[in-house]
Parts: structure tokens; C-alpha cells; sequence
């Protein structure tokens, strides 16, 4: 592994208050692959997530953005170093349509200032075909006639439009079925194959195991390890996740003990 | 839940983009059409409906409803109403509320007032000095909301028993203060566009109406995207030029019926505040329909979480709204001055801002934010009018104001209540 990782963490601290949510994390990743971020309920995924967003300032360590450290203040700031965050609720408001969420806040602008409907739209349907995007109708369809799945769907070819190097998704199959589950994976496949460092948060084992490159597993707010998909047994990351060590993975007995926050 | 959403994945196959002519493309647009409306997309249809069905009830039972002099009273007694409702629909796109809208016009017109009459003051002056009157007020609240957080309700409910107080102190005891006979404010509801102008704005709007729907639709097609058949624009066009015409015609029509050799005065042609109703309109509707402002009023209605994660400063535009709706409440307030050519010292109260609010709900616009156009609040303010005019002539007595009370009171809880369910609809 030779490339520079588009996103890398190095010792990332977080705390509110007195609790420690985040200690010491260490996570990479690369161009053209799919970072699964794996952990218990508490774990700090979303935490995370939203340091890298700059919905949190981080106490200490560095954001490494294609080798060169970054200081990220706020949501412009990621957004400016292309980092695109689609959360768990979405985010997208129901009374506009497809075309009107994916630019809301960028729109594009005649020269006589008034909102350029047609290249929006028209960008808009490309980004959805460039995913191969065959679920959804029309793109001036309003966000409350959509699917769970094609929600997803808006929320994430939105990165492609805004050409992200960094795409985080959290847990975008929770509230899937199965067939829906399946087209938003492959979306995620997809988005990888197009160059993009994909960071997918979730619980589902099966999800993560069948479209990562990489795991990272977070255990009480610490990295227990970041390992290649293929070097791992589905047993070994579940024992990671719940007690953060699996043979010679993961933290030391005395880390993973509970006591470390 | 699941089966059945995947089951509306597998339905929606794309459809190739397809010149849009000739009666299949007609068909297509239809379906569409009513496939939205079934969506809970009602659009302008209940209160188009509400209002032609009104209008024939009071028709029916009373002869001239729908003559010259009636029409012209519709049309001046509407004027204020749709004005203040333009301004509230600001406030509801973002689920606030402005009850103060009332008493703000109230105050604004006693300000303009007593400007002219007391101190003298030119009516251009003490015009300017009201509506800015206006902005500012508009501006506190807008900024006790956003950024010291008092909920809307609670400011303006504080607002609209306050400026009621400082209008009677103004006015002082003489109950109203009358504006001058040729004051050029009067003009504004009661003196007429000459016939020939009548015409000559009708030809303006049509013309620029069908400009506009053409060169849209010219634009998509360029783009690739096409939606709307010329048909449909064509029909449309037809419609608002017959109605058009209609109208300007019967306000054609001489009113002063003591007109003789003597009295030469006709009473003729649309009075002057249509077209400030026209100009009003326009602009509005562009901000809505066509600015980025206007895409953020309705993502920010429709969810504040994700506009802010898209980067709208949400408090910045939660303050414009107030401003918008205080400035457009002193419009209204110096109509209704000009329409009772006097100051009250209870102007802009009792039932003034529920029948604006009323207009806007009933026009369509959402008391849920989100969803709300300008056209509501004309649609909504003329069933307001006519439903007012056409009781004001049916109920007489002694209980008559009691039962106006009643029924305004009625028909804005039926709006209300039509907008849930309809909301109810759109998010299941
Ligand atoms: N704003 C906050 N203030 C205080 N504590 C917080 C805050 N946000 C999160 N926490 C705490 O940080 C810990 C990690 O939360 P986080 O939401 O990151 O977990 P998660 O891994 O995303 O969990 P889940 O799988 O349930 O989504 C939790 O114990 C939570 O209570
Ligand atoms: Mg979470």
C-alpha cells in the first residue's frame, strides 16, 4: 500500500464534559475503497463522523486530508475539503424535490441571479445515472413521495454530484429491507469504483462484510484495530466489537477491560 | 412496510424522455397532474373551487352580487386582506406566526395619519415613515425570535395588545382621525384606472404570462427536459386573458348611477389598488418561485436541520420572513386607511389578522411550514371577501357583526383543519 490515504486520523480525542467519547483513534482511508466503521451502540461512531464533518472541534490529534494536515472549524470546512456526510435521518427536506435537496445550499445561478433550474436538473439526472440509479422516476418528484431506499439513494448520489473525496455514510441500511438494502450497497460499491474514500458506518455484519476493503472497529471510543477484509472471519470482528480484542487483534487485556475511558 | 416499499421500487421503471407533443404527451401530463393531486399536492383547487361555489351560493340568493358596483366592492375590500395574507404566507412557509399583523398596520396607517394631519408632514413623507415603521418592527420580533428564541406566538401575541394601546394613544380620544379629501392615499381604493390603462395593463399581463410559460418551457426543451405541452401553456393563457377581459370589462361599466347633465363624475374602470395588487404580486412571486432566497424560505420550512447542514444561515432568514410580513402588514394597513379614508383608533384589531390568516390558509398555504405560494393568499383573501360581502347582505339586524364573528371564526377552523389532514396525507 503504497498511495497516500485520501483521510487520515491520528490520535483523535473527543470529550464532552467529563466523558470521554473519543480516545487516541487512529483511522485510514483510501481512494477507491469501501472503510467499514464498525462498533457496540455507544461506541462513538457517530462521534466520530461528525469530527471528521466538523459538527465537532476535535481536542487533540490531526486530520490528515491526502497527506497534509487540516484544521476543520465547521461544516464548510469539511465540505470545502470534500468531505460529504450523508446521517442517519438524512437530512433532506420533504417539501422540495429530488434536484432541489441535491443542490440545497449550492444551487446553481443564471446570470440574471435567478435560480438555473434546467442545468440543475439536468446535472442532477446525471449524477443519479452515472450510479445507474433506476429507481427513481422523475427527479422533480418532492422527497416525501420517496422510498426509504430511494431517499438513500438522493442522499447519497448527492456526493457525486459535489464530486466528494471523502463520503461517509451512517448506517445507510438501517431501516432497509432486503431488497433495498442490496441496490444501496451496490450504490456504495458504485461510489467507491468512481475513485471516492467511502466510509460506511454500521451494525450489520453481513453489510460490512460483503463491501468493505477495510474494517475499523471502534471499542469504547477507542480504534481496537483497523484491519484488511480479507485477513478477518466475521467471528473475529464480532469478538472485536464486543470485547474489543480477538486473539492477537485489538487492544491489550488491561485496555479492553472497561476501565480505559 | 418494507414489502411494500420495495414493491413501489420495482413500479417506478424509467421513463425514456420523450418529445412532449401530440395527445399522448397531453395524456402523460394529465396523469402526472392528477398523480400529484392524489399525492396530497392540492395545489390552488380547493380554494379555486371554494371560491366559484361561494360565489354562486350569494349569487344565486342575491340579485347584483356579481354586478359592477358589487365587484368593485369585493375587489377594494379584498385589497387589504390578500396584501397582509402575501406577507403572512413569509411567516407560515417557515411554521411561524405573526398575529401582530394586524395591529402592525394598524399602528403604521395611525403613524402615516398622524404625520399628515398634525405635523403637517407630506403623505410621501409620512407614507415612507410608516412602512419603514413597519421593517422595523418586523425586524425586533423577527430578532427576538431567532436569536433570543421567544417563540413567535408569545412575541407577537405581547406585539398585538401593545401596538393596539400605542395606535388608541395616537389616535387619542376622538376615536379616528380622517385623512384629507384629496390626500392622493384615498386615491389608492377609491379612484379608477382609466379605461384605456384597464385594457392596455390586461394586454401587459397576458403578453408577459405567456412570455414567460413559452420561454420556460423553451429553456427545458434546450436543456433536454421537457414537462409541459404548449397545449397546456396555450390553454392557460386563454383562461387568464378571458378572465381577464371579464373583468376588466365589467369594472368598464359606470357605477355612479346620479351621473347626469351636471354631475359629470363617472365612477369607471378597476380602482387604482389592483394594480398595486399586480405589482405586489409579481415581485413575490418571482422571490419564491425563482431566487435562491426563495428555495431556502421553503427548505428551511420544510427542515431546518438540513438546511443548516447545507449551509443557510437559518436565523438570517427567519428574521427577513418577520420584516417581509410587518412591512406588507403597514401595506395593508394604509389600503384599509385609504378604503375607510380615516384612521381608527382600533385599527388592524378585532378580526383583521384572522382573516388574513385565514385567506392564506384557505388559498393553500400550510400552518405547518413549507408549503405556501403567493397566489394563496390572493385566491384565499377574494373567498374571504366574497364570504364576508355576501353575509354583510344576508344576515342584517341587530346580531349581525356576532354572527360575521361566528362564521369568520368558523371558516378559518375548517381551513385549519383541512390543512392537517391534507399534511396528514402528504407524509403517509
Ligand atoms: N453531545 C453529546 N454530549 C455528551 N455525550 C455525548 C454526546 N454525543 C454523544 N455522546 C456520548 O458519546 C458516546 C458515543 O456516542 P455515539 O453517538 O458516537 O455512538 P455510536 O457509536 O454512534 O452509537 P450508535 O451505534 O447507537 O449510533 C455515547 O455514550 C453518547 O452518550
Ligand atoms: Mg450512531
Amino acid at each position: 500500500m503504497t498511495s497516500v490515504p485520501t483521510l487520515e486520523l491520528r490520535g483523535v480525542d473527543k470529550s464532552f464534559g467529563p466523558v470521554h467519547v473519543l480516545s487516541s483513534v487512529n483511522l485510514t482511508a483510501k481512494a477507491g475503497e469501501v472503510t467499514a466503521l464498525v462498533g457496540d451502540n455507544g461506541a462513538g461512531k457517530t462521534t466520530l463522523v461528525k469530527c471528521i464533518g466538523g459538527i465537532y472541534r476535535v481536542d487533540a490529534g490531526e486530520l490528515i486530508f491526502d497527506g497534509t494536515p487540516r484544521t476543520v472549524n465547521g461544516p464548510r470546512d469539511a465540505a470545502l475539503l470534500g468531505v460529504e456526510i450523508v446521517y442517519q435521518d438524512l437530512a433532506l427536506a420533504d417539501n422540495l424535490d429530488i434536484v432541489q435537496n441535491m443542490f440545497l445550499g449550492r444551487e446553481e445561478i443564471t446570470r440574471v441571479r435567478t435560480l438555473d433550474e434546467n442545468s440543475m436538473e439536468k446535472l442532477a439526472r446525471q449524477a443519479l445515472d452515472s450510479l445507474s440509479v433506476r429507481t427513481v422516476r422523475s427527479v422533480r418528484q418532492h422527497v416525501a413521495s420517496l422510498s426509504g431506499g430511494q431517499r438513500q439513494t438522493v442522499a447519497i448520489a448527492k456526493s457525486v454530484l459535489w464530486q466528494s473525496k471523502v463520503v461517509i455514510l451512517d448506517e445507510p441500511t438501517a431501516a432497509l429491507g432486503v431488497a433495498q438494502t442490496g441496490q444501496v450497497l451496490d450504490l456504495v460499491r458504485r461510489l467507491a469504483e468512481q475513485g471516492v474514500a467511502v466510509i460506511l458506518v454500521s451494525h450489520n455484519m453481513n453489510d460490512v462484510m460483503k463491501v468493505a476493503d477495510s474494517i475499523g472497529v471502534l471499542f469504547l471510543g477507542r480504534m481496537a484495530a483497523q484491519v484488511r477484509r480479507k485477513d478477518v472471519t466475521q467471528t473475529q470482528v464480532v469478538e472485536l466489537i464486543t470485547a474489543g480484542r480477538s486473539g492477537d487483534l485489538g487492544l491489550s487485556p488491561e485496555e479492553s477491560s472497561g476501565a480505559a475511558v | 412496510m418494507s414489502a411494500q416499499t420495495d414493491d413501489l421500487v420495482k413500479q417506478d421503471e424509467p421513463e425514456p424522455d420523450e418529445p412532449a407533443e401530440g395527445l399522448a404527451a397531453l395524456g402523460a401530463y394529465i396523469r402526472d397532474y392528477f398523480a400529484r393531486v392524489r399525492g396530497g399536492e392540492l395545489g390552488s383547487i380547493p380554494a379555486l373551487v371554494g371560491l366559484v361555489v361561494i360565489t354562486g351560493v350569494f349569487a344565486l340568493v342575491h340579485q347584483g352580487f356579481l354586478s359592477a358596483y358589487n365587484l368593485e366592492a369585493l375587489v377594494i375590500q379584498a385589497a387589504p386582506i390578500i396584501v397582509m395574507a402575501m406577507g403572512l404566507v413569509f411567516v407560515l412557509l417557515l411554521g411561524e406566526i405573526d398575529l401582530s399583523a394586524g395591529t402592525t398596520g394598524g399602528l403604521c396607517s395611525a403613524i402615516t395619519a398622524v404625520l399628515i394631519l398634525r405635523q403637517g408632514a407630506s403623505w410621501w413623507l409620512a407614507l415612507i415613515v410608516g412602512l419603514v415603521t413597519g421593517l422595523v418592527i418586523g425586524f425586533a420580533m423577527g430578532w427576538l425570535r431567532a436569536r433570543v428564541g421567544i417563540p413567535s406566538f408569545v412575541i407577537t401575541l405581547a406585539t398585538f395588545l401593545a401596538f393596539q394601546g400605542v395606535t388608541l394613544i395616537l389616535i387619542g380620544g376622538q376615536g379616528s382621525v380622517i385623512l384629507p379629501d384629496n390626500s392622493p392615499l384615498i386615491k389608492l381604493e377609491n379612484s379608477f384606472v382609466p379605461l384605456w390603462l384597464g385594457w392596455v395593463l390586461l394586454a401587459v399581463v397576458v403578453v408577459g404570462y405567456a412570455a414567460t410559460k413559452v420561454n420556460d418551457e423553451l429553456g427545458r426543451r434546450r436543456s433536454g427536459i421537457s414537462r409541459a405541452p404548449f397545449t397546456v401553456i396555450a390553454a392557460k393563457v386563454v383562461i387568464l386573458a378571458v378572465l381577464g377581459a371579464a373583468f376588466t370589462y365589467e369594472m368598464g361599466v359606470n357605477r355612479n348611477l346620479s351621473t347626469n347633465a351636471f354631475f359629470n363624475n363617472k365612477a369607471q374602470g378597476m380602482p387604482w389598488v389592483v394594480v398595486l395588487l399586480l405589482i405586489l404580486f409579481t415581485v413575490w412571486n418571482f422571490v419564491l418561485s425563482r431566487t435562491r432566497y426563495g428555495l431556502h424560505l421553503y427548505a428551511v420550512g420544510g427542515n431546518e436541520e438540513a438546511s443548516r447542514r447545507a449551509g443557510i444561515v437559518v436565523s438570517r432568514i427567519r428574521i427577513s420572513v418577520f420584516v417581509i410580513c410587518s412591512g406588507m402588514a403597514a401595506v395593508s394597513g394604509i389600503i384599509a386607511a385609504s378604503l375607510l379614508q380615516s384612521v381608527q383608533s382600533n385599527a388592524g384589531a378585532g378580526n383583521t389578522l384572522l382573516l388574513a390568516v385565514g385567506a392564506a390558509v384557505i388559498g393553500g398555504t400550510s400552518l405547518f411550514g413549507g408549503h405556501g405560494r403567493i397566489i394563496d393568499a390572493v385566491l384565499g383573501g377574494l373567498v374571504v371577501a366574497v364570504i364576508i360581502n355576501g353575509m354583510s347582505d344576508l344576515i342584517q339586524g341587530a346580531n349581525s357583526a356576532g354572527y360575521e364573528w361566528v362564521v369568520t371564526g368558523a371558516v378559518l377552523l375548517l381551513a385549519a383543519g383541512f390543512d392537517a389532514v391534507v399534511r396528514r396525507s402528504r407524509t403517509t
